[in-house]
């Protein structure tokens, strides 16, 4: 039973939530006509294109009142928030006997997820529609060139450009490459398994070290074997190439997982395998995606709680991972219709236990060093400067907006 | 007597032009004083001003040694100014050509100036689609002819001309209607009257027709100058600012500080940069014109005088 306690005593609130525009949210918005039916609560949901969410929400939240009741965040906005005093610790919530589900039972949601998305020393957030980056591969490829499927970050390459230029009309992997955000993720996609950082214990730049050296060459390479204009590709563009069939390898979110059992936008149905994102120096996966909070300016805070707790509840969780989302818990991977329905689930909850939640620094500032680290490589891609120097100018950007930020003296 | 009249003439014209006054104060140097003043501050977004530390002019300091914003101002003027000359030079070419009195012209006209009703957002996603190197019909034209494809949106030396010929487009219809409706307000008799001396077409368009339309030209130039100079939102839909800063334009930087960095001062003293540096452009641009009509007027009267 979702609801043991007489919700209708928030019948006819009218919520207003934001979505981002997302695989994982479009799903999500099929059950709410559900969660009304239930409780009587009406939704309406702004849906925006990820990135411009940060804006809205940012001029949203500092209004005295604001109009939205819940919020979708990007994990890395999470500090601005936070910070800003600006959203509900989600505790007094869980405690209020009239509002918590009995059986919502937090501790199955992935522990990962939660430290990267909804932790800032209290709780103020909770994922949904988060994600761990995965390896994806045309097994019908690789099985026409006797190819075993790639152990480690070595063979990737290998295989990637090898077959890059052994077939017509298909790149070796499909990747971000737009500069800005896109291209940093796709560097700290090979950074942390590759033993480096961003920055250190004392918050000082060293993605310009060895291994960061390292994981910008090895992504260098990797875009030369992947499709035509993909230093431009943003996130879109590069889950497009593969589900179009333009690409052998994808290593990026799990959310990808359902588009491809989708014939309305994949052209390579029972042709894909999953493996875990694979090891370099060290296993370590990707955390992020988003998280669902409570503006403090919002006008019905208890009835966008109860959407929460509804929307990340264990059957909820289930019955989006069975129509295509990324679960939250821990026991929906290993759920038995789940797994019939979506075998390489059970891939996806191993991949996890390696889940790695500070492949990069979730801080205020994060979002311009983004900005900067993502410009310098793709001048680096593009062969305007060396990968040490673009590193080692990254550094120096960064450094001078943390020392601005107070972290240290720029000295 | 008639002092007090004028005295009372003045006054009423006072008094009809306050609510214009007015309303230009709130509304225009209001917003402007404001970013002028909160350019002197470390405020970030969501922090009350009241709590932001004054700091003089470190926002402008910290601007002026980044490379990527003086990137953006080159970026920007090169922008500017490619598209305004050729711009100019297609509107008003075509109006030329097409200020003639054959069937369906004013169809073609409807026509030729529908790309400018088009949102910038549409156009935006409607030239990504075009030059999308996979599937766009550009690189399949390329490819049918034999050539190799190109990363007209991810390669920094196609990009700033993908987003150059996406303005062109959309905007030389402005030109065109301006150069179009000047030309029909033109005295017939002048045109005719050449026309009985013998003089060509090339001739009427040369010394009559262009130097007639002249002040309407320098209007749509500066008109265009100073919106060009101010795109935003087909950039953004189409490149992002990329690749590695090549299309990154100032309306885009400030957008950045803003609302990715969160840093209003900052954001505050770019605009203030970019609003000085646009009116420091119009004043020498119309200063450049000034001379050249100046020593123009200054070359007929000697000619006048010689004859």
């Amino acid at each position: 039973m979702l609801f043991a306690q007489d919700y209708q005593q928030f019948k006819n609130t009218q919520l207003i939530v934001n979505f981002p525009s997302h695989p994982h949210y479009d799903i999500a918005m099929d059950l709410l006509p559900e969660f009304t039916q239930k409780t009587g609560i009406k939704v309406k949901v702004d849906q925006l294109e990820y990135q411009a969410m940060r804006a809205k929400q940012a001029l949203e939240l500092t209004k005295p009142k604001g109009d939205y009741d819940l919020i979708a965040y990007v994990v890395t906005s999470r500090p601005d928030y936070i910070e800003m005093d600006k959203l509900y610790p989600l505790k007094p919530f869980f405690d209020n006997p009239k509002l918590a589900m009995q059986n919502y039972n937090k501790k199955d949601l992935i522990k990962a997820y939660v430290d990267n998305i909804g932790l800032q020393g209290k709780l103020y957030g909770l994922p949904f529609g988060a994600e761990t980056s995965i390896l994806g591969y045309r097994s019908d490829i690789l099985e026409k060139y006797n190819m075993q499927p790639p152990k480690n970050y070595t063979d990737l390459l290998k295989q990637a450009c090898f077959l890059h230029n052994k077939e017509k009309n298909i790149a070796g992997i499909t990747s971000r490459g737009a500069s800005g955000h896109h291209l940093t993720h796709a560097f700290l996609l090979h950074l942390a398994p590759m033993g480096g950082r961003v920055l250190d214990k004392n918050m000082k730049p060293i993605l310009n070290n060895a291994a960061g050296i390292k994981a910008a060459e090895y992504l260098k390479k990797l875009l030369e074997c992947a499709p035509i204009g993909v230093e431009a590709f943003r996130f879109g563009e590069m889950k497009n190439a593969f589900l179009q069939g333009k690409s052998v390898f994808f290593l990026d979110s799990t959310i990808i997982a359902g588009e491809v059992s989708d014939p309305k936008k994949s052209k390579i149905i029972n042709k894909i395998k999953w493996l875990p994102h694979p090891k370099g120096v060290k296993n370590a996966s990707q955390t992020g995606g988003f998280g669902l909070a409570i503006p403090k300016n919002g006008r019905h805070p208890q009835a966008a709680f109860l959407l929460m707790q509804w929307l990340t509840s264990p059957e909820i969780d289930t019955r989006i991972a069975l129509m295509g989302g990324n679960p939250s818990r821990y026991t929906t991977h290993y759920d038995k219709n789940v797994l019939q329905k979506y075998p390489h689930m059970k891939i996806f909850g191993n991949a996890l236990k390696n889940a790695d939640p500070d492949w990069r620094p979730i801080i205020p500032e994060w979002n311009a060093m983004n900005k900067k680290i993502g410009t310098e490589l793709s001048k680096a891609i593009l062969g305007q400067k060396s990968i040490p120097q673009a590193l080692d100018d990254a550094a120096f950007a960064l450094k001078k907006i943390l020392a601005k930020a107070g972290y240290y003296d720029s000295k | 007597m008639i002092q007090n009249k004028t005295q009372s003439k003045n006054n009423k014209a006072y008094f009809f032009l306050a609510p214009a006054l007015i309303i230009m104060l709130v509304g225009l140097f209001y917003p402007i004083g404001y970013s002028i003043y909160t350019s002197f501050f470390d405020w970030r977004l969501g922090m009350p001003l009241s709590d932001a530390k004054f700091t003089a002019f470190d926002n402008y300091i910290w601007l002026l040694n980044d490379p990527d914003i003086l990137n953006a101002f080159r970026v920007t003027f090169k922008f500017s100014m490619i598209v305004v000359i050729i711009e100019l030079v297609l509107g008003v070419a075509l109006a030329l050509l097409l200020d003639k009195k054959i069937k369906g012209i004013s169809i073609l006209r409807t026509i030729f100036i529908m790309p400018m009703m088009i949102a910038p957002i549409v156009v935006g996603l409607m030239w990504q689609y075009l030059y999308n190197a996979q599937f766009g019909i550009f690189n399949k034209m390329l490819v049918f002819l034999g050539l190799e494809p190109i990363g007209w949106l991810s390669s920094d030396k196609w990009a700033l001309f993908s987003v150059i010929l996406s303005d062109i487009w959309q905007w030389t219809p402005f030109i065109f209607i301006l150069a179009i409706a000047s030309l029909q307000s033109l005295p017939q008799s002048m045109i005719e009257a050449a026309r009985i001396d013998g003089a060509t077409e090339w001739q009427i368009i040369r010394f009559i027709k262009l130097p007639l339309m002249i002040p309407v030209i320098i209007i749509a130039g500066l008109l265009r100058l100073i919106d060009s100079l101010k795109i935003f939102e087909v950039i953004y839909i189409m490149t992002g600012g990329g690749p590695a800063g090549s299309t990154e334009v100032v309306s885009m930087a400030i957008y950045n500080q803003a609302f990715i960095d969160f840093e209003l001062g900052r954001s505050a003293a770019l605009s203030n940069l970019f609003l000085g540096s646009l009116m420091i452009l119009s004043v020498i641009f119309f200063i450049i014109i000034k001379i050249r009509l100046h020593k123009k007027s200054a070359r007929q009267e000697i000619h006048h005088a010689a004859s």
